[in-house]
């Protein structure tokens, strides 16, 4: 029972933390607005018309999911440079499971994003994404799901880096080429076989393809912007928390131990 | 009563080192007791203390406390102590109260409310009792970042005790302080250990915080240097002399030696007094004396020979 009080207030700090941090509240919504507004607007003005479908959506779906398991993950890569500071000094010196601190950690990061998430939606809204209301219920779970599994994705990356500089150096080339191999803004439905391969070992492909499964469901584009069914993309998310989270926190813990 | 701190040939050696960081190093503390590891920067006080709060793996060697090994039963040692880090450990942006109800909650001592308001009747007891002991009143539901330094850091140190530990770690609190709030920190410090009773377990660089402790380690390059009371300590480290001279030194020289003092001549003479009373030593001279002088350097000048020697 204490775990669990604890984790929830690991969770629970990080979201205020975040709340109380004017700054990083507004910075947190430019980035995307970049994507969808700029890329996805220029897409769909010059390729709009020949690929069959709306490009501004599809780069919306691309997008939101992006950010979502992007912000989890970097959340949990500041873990290494956080120890050293504040009360994240505490956390780790306090009688919890360290599965408990890692998972509160990734439910406070879950949390940010979503927020973020948020952010995503209404601006799309705002530029003439068309979204209804079961949409975006479905999106709810979904959302979820990404973040969580991008949070899982952090801490095995941590785990495998020294050190916070390592961290913020490799950071960038593990997910830019993800943006492309998971197809946030082109399309992937043909790809050469080398290029399939690294695609389907890209973590963030299926959180991306997650959500055009369930908001494209039932729509005509549903078979042209789809790769994978929903149960698969479940299977596969499922699978990858559960890998990452125990592996990432057991090697994250015997790091930072025997130094 | 057995030592609440067990300490047993511990040794650290971090990966990619050619040296040990702390090497060898044992000693105990009894509970109650205000315990001072003294050392220049790098001597291996923080890895100590590290270890002992089980954040990080001794490469050898063992400890307990409260009867607890660090390594067996991390969690059971965790729950037993506390400590203040040299670097602040206050979220600044969360209040007083956020800050003290996150470390109660993670002590496994009340369950999880996200306001004061919802929190059970005890804690918020708690939090006024704290809250006049600071002079802090309403503040507490202020943010941190509000308060002045040395504010910060004694709420730390009741944020720490809230779970009743019972050894108190502070790794070199006072750094970063000015002398007055240094000074007010360690009246504050008295009062609390008198009325807690926690073991203290203190590491600091400067001589003049150890002074007031019941047991002193020194060390350097990961090893103990000298260990005991103050006066142990100083009477390990420091050599007391007599320094005498005559307008006839030949004469002098020769009685010293027909009685056995050993001396060292130069510009001055020097006698050690180990275990000699000064007395003794110059109602056994006949030859007239020019000069008498006892040299007695304080601790601090002992402490600061370790520290040239260390550079």
């Amino acid at each position: 029972m204490s775990e669990l009080n604890a984790t929830l207030t690991i969770a629970y700090r990080d979201t205020l933390k975040f709340l109380r941090d004017r700054a990083r509240l507004v910075s947190t919504f430019v980035f995307p607005f970049i994507f969808i507004g700029i890329v996805g607007g220029s897409l769909q003005a010059n390729l709009g018309e020949g690929a069959g479908y709306n490009f501004l959506t599809f780069t919306f779906t691309g997008v939101l999911a992006m950010t979502l398991f992007q912000s989890s993950a970097m959340g949990i890569i500041s873990l290494i440079e956080d120890r050293e500071n504040d009360f994240s000094q505490e956390i780790f010196v306090s009688p919890i499971s360290r599965y408990s601190i890692i998972l509160g950690k990734i439910l406070g990061e879950s949390i940010v994003a979503l927020a973020q998430g948020i952010g995503i939606v209404g601006f799309a809204l705002i530029i003439g994404v068309s979204i209804s209301a079961t949409q975006i219920a479905v999106l709810v779970p979904v959302a979820i799901a990404t973040c969580l599994v991008g949070g899982a994705f952090g801490i095995i990356v941590l785990s495998n880096l020294g050190s916070q500089r390592a961290a913020q150096q490799i950071f960038p080339f593990i997910m830019l080429p993800q943006y492309f191999l998971s197809g946030i803004f082109n399309p992937i439905q043909v790809l050469p076989f080398y290029m399939d391969v690294l695609s389907r070992v890209s973590p963030m492909r299926y959180a991306v393809d997650l959500t055009r499964d369930v908001f494209y469901a039932g729509q005509a584009e549903y078979s042209q912007v789809v790769l994978n069914g929903l149960p698969h993309n479940v299977a596969v998310m499922f699978a990858m928390f559960i890998s990452f989270f125990v592996g990432g926190t057991f090697l994250f813990v015997r790091g930072e131990r025997n130094r | 009563m057995p030592p609440v701190i067990e300490v047993d040939r511990l040794t650290k050696r971090y990966k990619r080192a050619d040296s040990n960081a702390v090497d060898g190093v044992s000693f105990s503390v009894q509970a109650g007791e205000f315990f001072a590891l003294l050392g220049p920067n790098g001597a291996g006080k923080t890895t100590t203390v590290s270890i002992l709060t089980t954040t990080l793996s001794p490469t050898s060697g063992s400890a307990r406390i409260a009867g607890y090994d660090i390594v067996k039963n991390a969690g059971a040692v965790r729950k037993r102590v506390s400590i203040i880090f040299q670097r602040p450990s206050l979220d600044l942006n969360l209040t007083a109260e956020e800050n003290v109800r996150f470390h109660a909650i993670l002590y496994g001592l009340y369950p999880f409310r996200p306001t004061f308001k919802s929190m059970p009747r005890a804690y918020q007891q708690e939090v006024q009792r704290l809250a006049e002991l600071l002079g802090l009143e309403r503040d507490v539901f202020r943010p941190v970042k509000t308060f002045s330094g040395g504010m910060q850091r004694k709420l730390e140190i009741l944020r720490g005790l809230v779970h009743r530990p019972q050894v108190l770690f502070l790794d070199e609190p006072t750094a970063g302080l000015d002398a007055a709030t240094r000074r007010s920190l360690w009246a504050y410090l008295k009062e609390v250990r008198a009325e807690s009773g926690t073991t203290v377990f203190l590491t600091t660089h400067y001589l003049e915080e150890a002074e007031g402790a019941d047991k002193i380690c020194i060390i350097d390059h990961g090893r103990i240097v000298s260990l005991g009371t103050p006066d142990e300590v100083k009477a390990a480290l420091i050599e007391e002399y007599l320094v005498i001279d005559a307008e006839d030194r030949a004469t002098l020289f020769i009685e010293l030696r027909r009685l056995g003092v050993p001396f060292t001549g130069g510009a001055e003479i020097r006698i050690g007094l180990n275990g000699r009373s000064v007395h003794q030593v110059l109602q056994s001279v006949t030859t007239p004396l020019s000069v008498v002088k006892i040299h007695s350097p304080t601790l601090e000048d002992a402490y600061l020979a370790i520290l040239r020697d260390h550079e």
